[in-house]
């Protein structure tokens, strides 16, 4: 089953105001990061994080919210935050 | 929301539930501050729940609770590339009273512990996120919320809003944790008939089976994976420690999909449908990672306080525990009308009395341990596989012929010296404590 499809069988009410995750400065992702193959684009368990030719994009509506890339991000540059009360994931069986 | 409580609580999982009831049961006028729809909709867990610790707060909750199967069996298995070894245990006295354990669905346990919480009297705040503390001359007086004119004052907080604890941290109890403090866990609930499931883990009367596998389990990371029976589903994931999957470039679901499709393990789940895919870290850091669990007007319970003994799978009893003994110090600090740290401290003690902080001091530096010596997890998995494989191949080859066979391929992955070292090193690690 593809990550894609399994995202789909978690329940979750995205906030439309906006993204509760964000990167802090590009700076990291284009230059020292690489060389460690930007860890967030890898561990992330619903792959939020993608390499964009020159940027890193957040899909934050896909976040499972584990908040591991809070801790994982090699540069501490990852804003990652809890989505606002009610939004985001809402387990069926948890 | 002017009015003031006597204490608030953040987090609606096992420590903040059972700290609110607790305190509510006794009088004290309690609100639980939960981020998601209801408490459970943002818990994760394998998730075993221990009877004898629950029944402690909860007497014979199995019987109005939402618990899936008793657990009569529990074993580990040993995955290699090729193969598994299986040890466990069978008992089927444990699927009647007095049960040990049992498998549980958090996001219906916990919907379930909420109501009791409610019904003791507490007032359950949801949708609704604790996003900082309320400092007045020193003391925590209450928390900020992401709601308009949110804050909520109270004599004091309890901060059970697990591993990513935002009042913890605000509070200046905690530093970030290190990738190495914790582990990320992927799970999916995926669907099966009750009778295949009897049928596949040879299970009767009910009973549950619980498979802790390591090895291959974990593309020979450090961590651990686990399969366990539900009434009509199973649990299935993978823990690993964060800073690996970082050093190894792994996405936790690949590891998850590695397993699945293990040639020991895809007939276990073969036919199920996949129901729900969710993720969530464990606090694994075990005791040094601990940070203060009490400050003025503040104590900590739970994920939040790191209270997970990874080695025993123990982290829903630990809350549970923290939680009600969190709830005992500020019971009996809202009797003398003092909740200075020196009178919360006494949460600490209490915790260094209970079993809580023992098995945690029992297991200190275990973590680090095995962080440092990978082939516990990378190499012995499949060597152990591969010896065995050679042990019970009949192949007219002479037995001692065939155990130095065996000791040649052992010694291909570890020298002798090595093997040595790691087998008595962890005997030691692991017995010297409890003298």
């Amino acid at each position: 089953m593809k990550l894609e499809d399994k995202l789909y069988t978690v329940g979750s009410k995205p906030d439309e105001a906006g993204s509760h995750l964000a990167i802090k400065d590009p700076a990291p992702c284009l230059g020292p990061c690489e060389a460690l193959g930007r860890p967030c684009t890898t561990f992330c368990p619903a792959r939020v994080y993608v390499w964009a030719t020159d940027r890193i994009t957040v899909a934050y509506s896909n976040c499972l919210e584990c908040t591991a890339c809070r801790t994982g991000c090699p540069f501490a540059n990852i804003d990652c935050r809890l989505p606002r009360g009610g939004f985001g994931v809402a387990h069926k069986y948890g | 929301m002017s009015e003031r409580f006597d204490c608030i609580v953040a987090g609606g999982g096992l420590a903040g539930l059972t700290a609110a009831y607790t305190m509510a049961k006794a009088g004290l006028k309690v609100a639980v501050i939960e981020r998601g729809t209801s408490p459970g909709a943002k818990n994760v867990m394998g998730g075993v729940l221990y009877r004898q610790p629950t029944e402690l707060i909860f007497p014979e909750f199995w019987k109005s609770a939402p618990v899936e199967r008793p657990v009569a069996q529990q074993s580990l298995w040993v995955l290699g590339k090729k193969g598994a070894l299986e040890l466990g245990v069978k008992n089927p006295a444990r699927t009647a009273p007095p049960y040990n354990a049992f498998t549980v669905l958090r996001a219906k346990f916990d919907k379930w512990l909420g109501r009791q919480v409610v019904d003791a009297g507490a007032l359950i705040i949801p949708e609704t996120v604790a996003t900082d503390v309320i400092l007045e001359n020193g003391a925590i007086v209450g928390v900020r919320t992401d709601r308009e004119d949110g804050d909520l004052y109270a004599s004091a907080v309890i901060a059970a809003d697990g591993v990513y604890s935002q009042i913890a941290w605000k509070a200046g109890l905690r530093r970030e944790w290190r990738p190495d403090q914790v582990s990320l866990a992927v799970k999916e609930v995926i669907a099966l008939p009750a009778e295949r499931i009897e049928d596949r883990f040879h299970l009767s009367d009910g009973a549950g089976a619980t498979i802790e596998l390591v090895g291959d389990a974990t593309m020979g990371m450090m961590g651990i994976a686990f399969i366990y029976t539900n009434k009509d589903s199973l649990s299935v994931g993978v823990g690993v420690m964060l800073a690996d999957l970082v050093k190894h470039r792994r996405n936790p679901n690949d590891v998850l999909e590695n397993l699945k499709a293990h040639k020991v393990i895809q007939p276990l789940l073969a036919g199920g449908v996949v129901r729900e895919y969710v993720a969530h870290m464990i606090p694994e850091g075990g005791y040094e990672s601990i940070p203060k669990l009490f400050a003025n007007g503040l104590l900590v319970a739970g994920d939040a306080a790191q209270l997970v003994n990874s080695f025993h799978r123990e982290g829903s009893n630990l809350a549970m525990h923290s939680g009600r003994l969190a709830a005992e110090t500020i019971i009996e600090a809202a009797k003398r009308g003092d909740f200075s740290a020196t009178a919360l401290s006494r949460y600490r003690d209490r915790l260094d009395d209970s079993f809580v902080m023992k098995d945690m001091k029992q297991y200190a530096g275990i973590g680090s341990y095995l962080e440092h010596r990978p082939h516990y997890f990378g190499v012995y998995p499949d060597l152990v596989n591969d010896v065995l494989f050679e042990f019970f191949a009949i192949d007219s080859i002479p037995k001692r012929e065939k155990l130095r066979i065996m000791f040649r391929k052992a010694l291909e992955s570890r020298s002798l010296f090595g093997m040595l070292r790691d087998g008595v090193g962890l005997i030691m690690r692991l017995l010297l404590k409890s003298v």
